[in-house]
């Protein structure tokens, strides 16, 4: 069987960053969900992604998405200690912002919105950018996950001082690290194997 | 698991040091990240995708950050896949050329345009394809996108990888391992400057 890519020339693709949820596209066949294999279900870690093209297209190679998974979770959901929740997902709406990931940035502005409940800031930085005033301590957090997304990376020693001015222990600044960090995983597989689309199916 | 953390390395967070006990509050974090170094580079089942060309990308992957060290550790992974000299040489040709700042990319035409950043469309060098072969070139110029203008990538760049020999599956490896990368090269840039950082 050729294989070949999959186009979407009827999409109505979303042309601004908005905190609506959207849907994704693959650009490569996905094994259909019944025809998931155990060691593929067992990649997908929860069941319910089996829903998703895009987990189901990452489970081709389904070792490498149990423990992306794995990392991505445990890096945003577990607050047993260190930054709070909203914060990482400042993190991650940031960094998907700067690299200019629109499905990614809908999702992680909605999850930053909810937990912090400052639903106007995070709109401001999915309209105005990355420069968005949003006060100090996540101006300080969007600044260094932008440093930090950049080629060659420019997360310097100012990024960290600015980051303990505004309250941050190492901990936390370690969260904002891997929050940040993680994202520029995220970003690149969404934004390379398909496309978001405004219609929710 | 006896094995050094990949991270904790390249970062020289050396057991107990201030850093490596924080990152030691988060075990399913650290566990899981080099979970996924170890799904990349010593997989169980590494399907079409050689381990040649695993390290060999993430040596241009490293590289294209202007991460040395971390290239010099990818480039040790790939010395014991025995390439010849020229494919290596090859490789860091392709680094010095391949190098130039990100994120740049367009956006989908509409009020986000004034926002696009051109930069540069990269092309393996005719002398290091015929080292490389169309497989490998095909994957650098895939990496470099991925690296550092993702949101130029549309179909047509994965039928490239496709027409030069890529399956759907191995397009997914690709993708992961280069995605990986820029996950794992912040991660311990971000550790280094911290811990070089008094408080």
């Amino acid at each position: 069987m050729t294989e070949t890519v999959i186009p979407h020339p009827e999409n109505d693709e979303p042309i601004v960053f908005t905190q609506a949820m959207l849907d994704w596209l693959p650009w490569l066949a996905p094994p259909a969900e019944d025809a998931l294999t155990e060691r593929q279900r067992a990649g997908l870690v929860d069941p319910a992604r089996s829903k998703s093209a895009y987990f189901r297209l990452l489970a081709r190679d389904p070792d490498i998405l149990g423990a992306r998974t794995r990392t991505d979770k445990d890096i945003f959901y577990n607050t047993s200690s260190g930054l709070p929740r909203a914060e990482r997902e400042l993190a991650a709406a940031a960094t998907s912002r700067y690299n200019g990931c629109i499905y990614c940035a809908s999702v992680h502005s909605r999850f930053a919105a909810t937990f912090s409940k400052r639903t106007a800031d995070v709109q401001r930085l999915l309209d105005t950018g990355v420069s968005a005033d949003l006060g100090e301590r996540w101006n300080a957090i969007v600044a260094a996950s932008v440093a930090l997304a950049a080629t060659p990376i420019a997360f310097s020693a100012e990024h960290v001082t600015r980051l303990r001015s505004a309250g941050l222990d190492d901990g936390e600044i370690v969260d904002t690290i891997n929050g940040a960090a993680f994202f520029n995983w995220a970003n690149r597989l969404m934004l390379s194997l398909g496309e978001p689309t405004s219609a929710p199916r | 698991m006896n094995d050094p953390d990949t991270i904790d390395l390249l970062a020289g967070l050396a057991p107990g040091s201030p850093l490596a006990a924080i990152r030691d509050r988060k075990p399913v974090t650290r566990q899981n990240a080099q979970a996924s170094y170890r799904a990349l580079f010593e997989p169980a089942d590494q399907g079409d995708v050689t381990s040649q060309e695993r390290f060999a990308l993430a040596m241009f992957v490293a590289g294209l950050h202007a991460q040395n060290e971390i290239a010099a550790f990818y480039a040790a992974g790939l010395a014991q896949t025995e390439p010849t000299d020229a494919f290596t040489a090859a490789i860091a040709a392709e680094i010095a050329s391949g190098r130039t700042s990100g994120p740049y990319g367009a956006y989908p035409p509409g009020p986000l345009s004034v926002e696009d950043v051109p930069g540069p469309i990269y092309r393996v060098a005719a002398a290091s394809r015929a080292a490389l072969g169309v497989r490998v070139s095909a994957a650098l110029a895939h990496v470099h996108l991925l690296v550092f203008h993702p949101r130029d990538a549309n179909p047509m760049a994965l039928q490239a990888l496709l027409d030069a020999g890529w399956s759907n599956t191995d397009i997914v490896t690709l993708s992961q391992l280069v995605a990986f990368l820029a996950f794992q090269i912040r991660t311990v840039a971000g550790l280094r400057v911290l811990s070089a950082t008094p408080a």
